[in-house]
């Protein structure tokens, strides 16, 4: 196969950054587009330039960390998919893909591909964990939870934290992100203890990083690679109402 | 400062308000319908009912501070996503929405160039205004709404204007629904289809009355 790439080149934050041409020729068309990618920086490396930047870590579509927009979707073009699990098989000969980082208000650039996502760590720090020591497993039936509560939390925590909702939000917004934190343990019995803090210490975080409104245009559910449902943005609103209504005085 | 999620809120509700209102002023309105006769009797007796009754003046003063606080909220909330959102050199982002939830804003204006329009030929005539008197002495305000659709320009206008802000409408009570925590898949569903019922009815409705009129009378 024989591929035109025209990838988003930025030297740093500071720096303005431009789309370059890159061709490559021979490809396997069963090569992961990170594999190509790979390839194209052998050859720049071999060629002495600067090879491009992004970021990937597992290959397998769960860190999240492979994010870029390929020809103006997030992940590319296929639904529920990351780009470590899109192969190139699904584009064609001669096509040219361009590649940018995902961007956002709340996501600088920090050099070609990669992207600072370092603002969806501080939404997670201010409220996306339970504070008991966990200790050992404890024993399956000691909290007792019904299969289908447990299936609903889980549903929300297939989210892998890519950004590609924050990328593809026309605002800009975080509230697939933040809502899928929110939904899941606020379903389990240990999360449901502190979910009036909870939701609201992590609004105030997903606000004070600049994160837009949600307007609920869906895109986020749309492009989002594990299928996280919008309606854990209605949850979010359901718990931050309730955790205003009845919020204690501290 | 107001979170992102209560700014919504404020969204929402006077949202929420103004379709009520909208509601009770398209049922009002239907009496337009009628035959030109009964229609100018009972639909003046009507208005001079709704301007003299404390409590609706009560809630029109509701519904003034509504449309300012829900437009000035607006604004707020587009600079907002303006800034937080980005473009990119290729954009196929739309593929995932619908246009309509993408453009509330420009919808929001076109209404709120409408209301403009639509207070200055209806609601000033008939407050400041000299109007003329119908044959019970009241304020012929069928005589102001009759003669303002024999223009066709006029009635394009509300027409384009109704399309607005169905889609508006259909997109702003489905959002919403979402706004108020409604999460269960099924009522959401619900909520959908009546959304786009009731806007669908409401809007064509109104659309019909400047048509009905203008090749009626
Ligand atoms: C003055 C002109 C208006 C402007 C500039 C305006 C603008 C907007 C904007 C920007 C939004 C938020 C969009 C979003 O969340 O996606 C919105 C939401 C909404 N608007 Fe309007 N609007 C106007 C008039 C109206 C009127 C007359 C009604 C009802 C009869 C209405 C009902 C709603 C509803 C129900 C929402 C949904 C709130 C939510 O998203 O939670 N608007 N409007
Ligand atoms: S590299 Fe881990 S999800 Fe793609």
């Amino acid at each position: 196969m024989k591929l035109t790439l025209k990838i988003w080149r930025q030297k740093s934050q500071q720096q303005a950054g431009e789309l370059k041409t890159y061709t490559l020729n021979d490809l396997n068309s069963h090569m992961s587009f990170l594999e190509m990618l790979d390839i194209l920086n052998e050859q720049l490396l071999l060629a002495n330039e600067d090879p491009v930047t992004f970021d990937h870590d597992c290959r397998e579509g769960i860190c999240g960390q492979c994010g870029m927009m390929i020809n103006g979707i997030a992940h590319g073009p296929l639904k529920n998919t990351t780009t470590c699990q899109l192969h190139i098989r699904s584009f064609s000969d001669n096509d040219t893909i361009i590649i940018e980082p995902f961007r956002a208000g709340a996501f600088p650039i920090r050099k070609d591909l990669s992207v600072d996502r370092s603002a969806l760590d501080r939404v997670i720090s201010s409220g996306g964990y339970i504070s008991t020591n966990t200790g050992q497993a404890p024993d399956a039936h000691a909290i007792p939870i019904t299969h289908q509560t447990t299936e609903a939390a889980f549903d929300a925590a297939a989210c892998i934290g890519c950004g590609a909702c924050v990328a593809t939000c026309k605002n800009g917004s975080a509230a697939l992100f933040t809502s899928a934190k929110v939904g899941h343990l606020s379903l389990l019995p240990q999360g449901k203890e502190e979910r009036a803090e909870r939701v609201i210490n992590m609004v105030n975080a997903m606000d004070e990083e600049g994160f837009g409104h949600c307007t609920n245009t869906e895109a986020c559910e749309v492009e989002c690679p594990q299928g996280i449902s919008v309606l854990q943005i209605a949850r979010m609103n359901y718990e931050f109402i309730r955790a205003k209504i009845f919020e204690k005085e501290k | 400062m107001l979170t992102t999620l209560s700014r919504k809120m404020i969204m929402a509700l006077t949202g929420a308000f103004l379709c009520l209102f909208l509601t009770i002023h398209f049922l009002g309105n239907l009496q337009l319908f009628m035959a030109p006769e009964n229609a100018r009797i009972q639909f003046n007796a009507y208005s001079h009912f709704l301007s003299n009754n404390p409590l609706i003046k009560l809630v029109s003063y509701v519904l003034y501070l509504s449309i300012i606080v829900h437009l000035i909220d607006s604004i707020l909330i587009t600079i907002k996503n303006k800034k937080a959102g980005t473009t990119y050199q290729q954009d196929r982002r739309k593929r995932a929405s619908k246009w309509y939830s993408r453009n509330m804003g420009i919808l929001g204006t076109i209404i709120l160039i409408f209301l403009v329009i639509h207070f200055k030929n209806f609601w000033y005539v008939y407050k400041f205004g000299h109007a003329p008197l119908d044959s019970n002495g009241q304020k012929d305000l069928y005589e102001i709404v009759v003669t303002t659709f024999q223009e066709w320009w006029y009635v394009v206008i509300y027409v384009i204007s109704m399309i607005a802000l169905c889609y508006h409408l259909i997109h702003g009570i489905y959002s919403a629904a979402r706004t108020f925590g409604l999460y269960h898949p099924k009522y959401v569903r619900w909520v959908k289809y009546i959304g786009i019922t009731f806007s669908v009815v409401v809007c064509t409705g109104f659309a019909l009355m400047p048509i009905y009129i203008f090749f009626t009378s």
